[in-house]
């Protein structure tokens, strides 16, 4: 078991997702920021599909309760194991008792603690990915526990990954969504030459931006959305679509961010710059 | 079939749009649903694809890997021009129970005075008509329903609430429907159905499908309170009636 002393601002068990319900209104979930999350997985020899924490702009502080093999990455915080500084994406053995605390955000929003194995909370149609009120829990409380299996010895094959921070980056690389086409190439100028910062509104369901461009009239019927929809509201707003968002939906879906561009996004906060960029 | 013109188009690299005529109309939703059915069982496999029917439109989501768009493009025109009218999926009617107490229907005198019809009249008005599940989004569970009598249409409110509750029947422009779990919302509440819209622990989560019937019949609180326990403990049983295809 491992014993959640502080759970940090938003704190939640994910996996890859739940698939197969959308046309039953269920949102895909999983992690936030897929490429961070997949490379710890794959450090560790798991199931790219195993369960790993998802920690949210203050981080929680925990108890291991049996030995065990982890490893954390995506922003960047200062973390310790027994008051000993680590670093992110490189394996560390733990043992029976041993604490891990999350500090201070240095860069970025979001990151992850993959262990050995995965985390075992309970499987809702097909996915261990926290979704209120589909799982029982939304985020960590203090003093909650979750699961894993034991795992005293293991030799990985690499201990450690120098990959590429893409923290820093901010552009978002987007295709055409559904109706760009139906817009004047005029009214969407300022879409690819301006920056946008992320507005007050950003959670796990979708982001929204701060400025806006021109609004339009087009109606059309609710149709299916996407994580990584780019949609416009009447007045100009734009609000992208994350792991969270709903399934459906009735405003025009201008963009689409790839997969790199949800990740990229997932790590940016309030006032944070990002600009799109066609692929 | 073959029988409208349609527009696909990509949407990202995991996802293909096909539109038809962007009208609220049976004729268009059975005809989506017949050519889901037929993907399905003929041309897509079902492990690796999502498919979401919703109004006047398909969307397909393949997320393993990128999709060809032009290739496939192709293949579903083809697909579309040689699909012959199978049998479709069974459709259903469910009778869904609704208490319209001013407990439960806190706008339901508001409603009243807006549409200048009396509150009985209104659930009159409510429960005689079947509505068609043109979709299922926005919420795990929450039925887009379509045929709501003119007389109906009230506008919702505008300030939304930060809390309805789970099973509230509301009504909002051209649409009712019920919230099928708590959250935030500016529909106008006019009553309650205890009978839960989803349930995770179920292989298939929301009894419902794009393409069915509802019809809303009202119920007392004593009902109310007997059908909660059954629908929590698992045993209610839905009253259901196979429509013709």
């Amino acid at each position: 078991m491992l014993k959640v002393l502080k759970s940090g601002f938003y704190t939640t068990v994910q996996d890859q997702g739940r698939l197969g319900y959308l046309n039953k209104g269920v949102p895909v979930s999983g992690f936030m920021d897929s490429f961070s999350a997949s490379k710890l997985n794959l450090l560790l020899d798991n199931d790219p599909n195993a369960a790993v924490i998802e920690v949210t702009m203050t981080g929680p502080t925990l108890e291991f309760e049996a030995d065990t093999y982890i490893c954390f990455g995506g922003a960047e915080f200062s973390i310790t194991l027994n008051n000993k500084p680590l670093q992110n994406f490189k394996v560390y053995k733990i043992q029976k008792g041993d604490i891990l605390s999350y500090g201070r955000l240095l860069k970025g929003f979001r990151n992850y603690l993959a262990i050995k194995k995965g985390f075992n909370s309970p499987k809702v149609l097909g996915s261990r990915s926290w979704y209120f009120p589909l799982t029982s829990q939304s985020h960590f409380k203090d003093q909650a526990y979750v699961n894993y299996e034991a795992c005293s010895s293991y030799n990985p094959k690499i201990s450690e990954w120098h990959i590429d921070s893409f923290i820093d980056e901010t552009i978002l690389e987007v295709t055409r969504g559904p109706e760009f086409e139906f817009f004047n190439p005029k009214d969407l100028e300022r879409l690819f030459t301006q920056e946008f910062s992320i507005a007050k509104d950003y959670n796990r369901m979708a982001y929204q931006i701060e400025q806006k461009i021109n609004g339009h009239k087009i109606s059309m019927l609710t149709s299916a959305t996407l994580p990584g929809t780019v949609q416009l509201t009447p007045s100009g707003k734009l609000i992208i679509l994350m792991k969270d968002g709903q399934t459906t939906g009735g405003y025009p879906r201008l963009l689409q961010l790839s997969d790199k561009a949800i990740s990229i996004l997932a790590q940016k906060k309030y006032g944070d710059f990002v600009s799109f960029k066609l692929s | 079939m073959s029988k409208y013109s349609l527009s696909i188009r990509p949407f990202g690299v995991h996802a293909i749009l096909i539109e038809w005529p962007n009208k609220v109309e049976e004729e268009i939703l059975d005809d989506i649903l017949q050519f889901n059915f037929y993907l399905k069982s003929n041309c897509l496999n079902v492990a690796k694809w999502e498919i979401v029917p919703a109004y006047n439109s398909l969307t397909l989501i393949l997320k393993e890997k990128p999709i060809n768009f032009n290739k496939l493009k192709n293949k579903l025109l083809e697909w579309y021009s040689v699909a012959i009218k199978v049998t479709s999926e069974p459709k259903y009617l469910w009778r869904l129970p609704v208490c319209y107490s001013l407990e439960y229907g806190i706008d339901l005198e508001e409603v009243s005075d807006k549409l200048q019809m009396s509150v009985s009249d209104l659930i009159h008005l409510h429960t005689s008509h079947q509505y068609t599940v043109y979709g299922i989004g926005f919420l795990p569970g929450f039925m887009y329903l379509g045929g709501l009598p003119k007389r109906l249409e009230v506008a919702r409110k505008a300030t939304p609430r930060l809390k309805v509750n789970k099973g509230a029947v509301g009504l909002a422009g051209k649409q009712t429907g019920i919230y099928p779990q708590e959250s935030p919302g500016g529909w106008n509440i006019i009553g309650n159905c205890p009978v839960s819209m989803f349930n995770a622990q179920k292989q298939d989560p929301c009894f419902v499908r794009v393409g069915d019937k509802v019809q809303f019949y009202e119920i007392a609180q004593s009902e109310y309170d007997l059908r909660t326990i059954e629908s929590e403990v698992g045993i209610y049983k839905h009253e259901k009636i196979l429509l013709d295809a």
